[in-house]
């Protein structure tokens, strides 16, 4: 076992990093969250130069215009971009992770040659329409139907959830098939171009006032029935092999940030005084600190060993889930500690005196998107104690 | 980089799994605690599989691998509630002669380890070993009054209070007492981290087998993500565990003191949490003395007090992030 990089990692490390100080340095200035237009342009231009310098789709094969690189370099390659300050994936997020991982999987070579190339070069920008109002946990309850009618199927219903739809081209769909089938049975998964006649898009805003997600609404929308992917009524199985990449590495992203928040609280609670004192010399708060920062420390070692079992072929069972839920808990737990570092500032969600109060706060009301987003926390402890622990279903 | 073990690895832990089951069943577990319950024949045959001279350079005698073997090998013993001085031999190893062989017993003070002066497995001991920021030294046992304990929390633990210091010859300087503290928390915590996996597995077999309202109690949601959690913190703690393991074996990627203090943390506290939750699994059944449930909370309890406290391990983790 190791933790220091091989040779050839230790090589790979240092030309990223010449190349990211570069790259960073020459981007323009970042767009206001909710500049949808500008958000796109911006990481588009950082997908872009990402393709030309060969590290766009890091972990696609090959062969599908990815780098191929090993579990190990993508995490060097995050972990370098963390430390350049460099852009993350943002609106490519549902491209490049689920809907071009799943066309690589289960795509026929047309929609292999039509779609891969515009995700990797941030041409394209896709969202996922899985989670409907109804089918949230129990999400093979969905009922957005799709009738074939000619070369076409005509999709009614409703989808929420849809991270980055104001700014998408495609949407990666669940939908009904065939109602009569078990629910796990009658679902297929489609390519739905967002600009078909019959699609409303609507905003739906988070509890900290982000604008990512929205609800859609489709009305007879005719989507080209050469769109399915995989075959009709198999959708589930080809869903889950893009929920396999959402428990991935996935959050390392999240991780990087997480820490990056731990030291900014770490410095806010050196720098202020209560009762006569620095709040790094209150006992509870600092030995808070200490465990949070043991969390974190574990979290990081649980990822390596994750991308190592990955480099070796397949995951450690259960490991997502379980990262997920511990991950989950120390966000809550970092959040908990933040508010009392703040004390009244936290009633400000913009930053105060200069000092990035207000981002502490956003980042207590994030954590709920670790313990719901991609399966709640309690789902996740089904999975593994049903899969991991083999104990018997409820029902 | 690699923090899963190899395949000679996951050999090594199934060797020492299936010698604990074999030669220390619990039924031998519950017997070490009993007055000179110490089976010095079961302890040779342990060293003999190379348990304490893993780490140790083959020209002193040991097997020569790495000191996160030793932490693998100490994670199954824990699993399997091994009893007797595991760490304080793994750290005399190649310092006192015959601890490797399992003919010389030793057992260890920490000055500095909050409370009276208590020491694990006195009782049987051939050598006292006792570190403080100076150095290591030995005073041989029967040099050394206490008092047993008639009662020891845990009780396969014996222990003894001795009232002062004993004096002792020095072996060892502050770079070696600085090592083995480091290496006897580590070790210690991937102890705990065994201990973890094994009240984990403890409960759920019971819950796959006890049926209540017509049905396994495993099925039921409320207990499932009890053990999902109990679960989860073993992972998090064999992470932390092994890092730390692999940063005692590679300085240069981190800091070994915060790698061993936050092992420390994830490690007792998946310890504790999920021997409290096993109890709870099995219900009436595990307020008893005769549901090996108590044994692995007990366990724990010895071991999250070795080397310092929690809250000492908190203020290194706390102090080393804010220093860096």
């Amino acid at each position: 076992m190791h933790l220091r990089d091989s040779e050839s990692d230790a090589i790979f490390r240092s030309e990223v990093r010449e190349w990211l100080g570069g790259a960073v340095a020459s981007l323009p200035t970042p767009p206001s969250p909710d500049d949808w237009p500008g958000r796109r342009a911006y990481d588009a231009q950082w997908q872009r130069m990402l393709f030309d310098a060969g590290y766009a789709g890091i972990n696609w094969p090959a062969e599908h215009g990815g780098r191929g690189a090993t579990p190990t370099e993508h995490l060097i390659f995050l972990e370098e971009s963390a430390g350049a300050k460099a852009p993350d994936v943002g609106v490519g997020f549902v491209g490049q992770m689920h809907a071009g991982p799943t066309i690589i999987a289960e795509g026929t070579d047309a929609q292999k040659s039509h779609h891969l190339r515009g995700i990797l070069t941030g041409e394209h920008v896709w969202c996922q329409g899985f989670s409907e109002p109804g089918s949230g946990s129990d999400l093979a309850s969905l009922r957005t139907r799709a009738f074939r009618d000619g070369d076409d199927y005509v999709v009614s219903g409703q989808k929420i959830w849809t991270s980055h739809a104001m700014a998408a081209d495609y949407c990666e769909m669940l939908v009904r098939t065939d109602p009569d089938e078990p629910k796990h049975k009658g679902i297929s998964w489609l390519i739905m171009p967002m600009d078909l006649p019959g699609i409303d898009v609507r905003p739906l805003v988070t509890v900290h006032g982000s604008t990512e997600f929205a609800e859609l609404f489709l009305d007879e929308v005719r989507v080209p029935a050469a769109n399915l992917v995989g075959v009709e009524n198999d959708g589930w199985r080809v869903a889950n092999v893009t929920l396999s990449f959402e428990r991935g590495t996935g959050f390392v992203g999240e991780l990087l940030d997480t820490t990056n928040v731990f030291q900014e609280l770490i410095q806010r609670s050196k720098t202020t005084s209560r009762n006569g004192k620095s709040l790094w010399d209150d006992d509870s708060i600092r030995r808070e600190v200490g465990i949070i920062g043991a969390d974190l420390d574990a979290l990081w070692a649980f990822t390596k060993r994750n991308v190592s079992q990955g480099a070796r072929g397949g995951m450690v069972m259960g490991s997502g889930s379980g990262f997920k839920v511990a991950f989950a808990t120390t966000q809550h737990r970092l959040g908990d500690l933040a508010l009392r570092v703040l004390d009244r500032a936290s009633l400000s969600m913009d930053n105060l005196d200069g000092e990035p109060t207000g981002e502490l706060v956003h980042s207590k009301l994030h954590a709920f998107a670790i313990s719901l987003g991609g399966g709640t926390t309690q789902i996740q402890q089904n999975i593994i104690a049903e899969r991991v622990l083999g104990l018997p279903r409820e029902r | 980089m690699d923090l899963q073990p190899t395949d000679d690895q996951a050999a090594l832990v199934e060797m020492i799994t299936a010698f604990a089951a074999d030669r220390f069943a619990i039924e031998t577990v519950r017997s070490f605690g009993a007055p000179s319950g110490f089976d010095k024949l079961r302890w040779k045959e342990l060293a003999a599989l190379g348990t304490f001279g893993i780490a140790v350079p083959e020209e002193q005698g040991g097997v020569g691998l790495n000191f996160i073997d030793a932490v693998l090998v100490h994670e199954a013993l824990g699993a399997s509630l091994v009893p007797g001085p595991l760490v304080a031999a793994t750290l005399a190893a190649g310092v006192i002669d015959g601890v490797i062989e399992g003919t010389v017993i030793p057992c260890l003070i920490n000055v500095g380890d909050h409370g009276p002066i208590v020491v694990e497995n006195f009782r049987g001991s051939d050598v006292v070993l006792v570190v403080d920021d100076h150095g290591v030294g030995v005073a041989r046992s029967t040099d050394v009054s206490g008092t047993d304990i008639g009662h020891p929390t845990d009780p396969t633990t014996p222990i003894t209070i001795i009232e002062e210091l004993p004096k002792t010859d020095r072996v060892g300087d502050a770079e070696l007492a600085r090592h083995w503290r480091q290496r006897g928390s580590l070790l210690a915590s991937a102890q705990l981290s065994g201990n973890s996996a094994g009240s984990t597995a403890l409960a759920v077999a019971y819950a796959k087998e006890r049926e209540q309202f017509g049905r396994p109690i495993g099925s039921f949601q409320g207990l499932k993500h009890l053990l999902a959690d109990s679960w989860i913190r073993t992972e998090m703690a064999r992470s932390s565990v092994w890092a730390a393991g692999v940063t005692i074996d590679e300085p240069e990627v981190g800091s070994i003191d915060r790698a061993v203090a936050g092992a420390r943390l994830t490690s007792a506290r998946a310890a504790t949490e999920n021997a409290k939750t096993c109890v709870q699994v099995h219900g009436g059944m595990g307020f008893t003395w005769e549901v090996d449930a108590h044994l692995f909370l007990k366990r724990a309890w010895v071991l999250e007090t070795q080397f310092g406290s929690i809250d000492d391990a908190a203020d290194l983790v706390a102090d080393l992030y804010a220093t860096r």
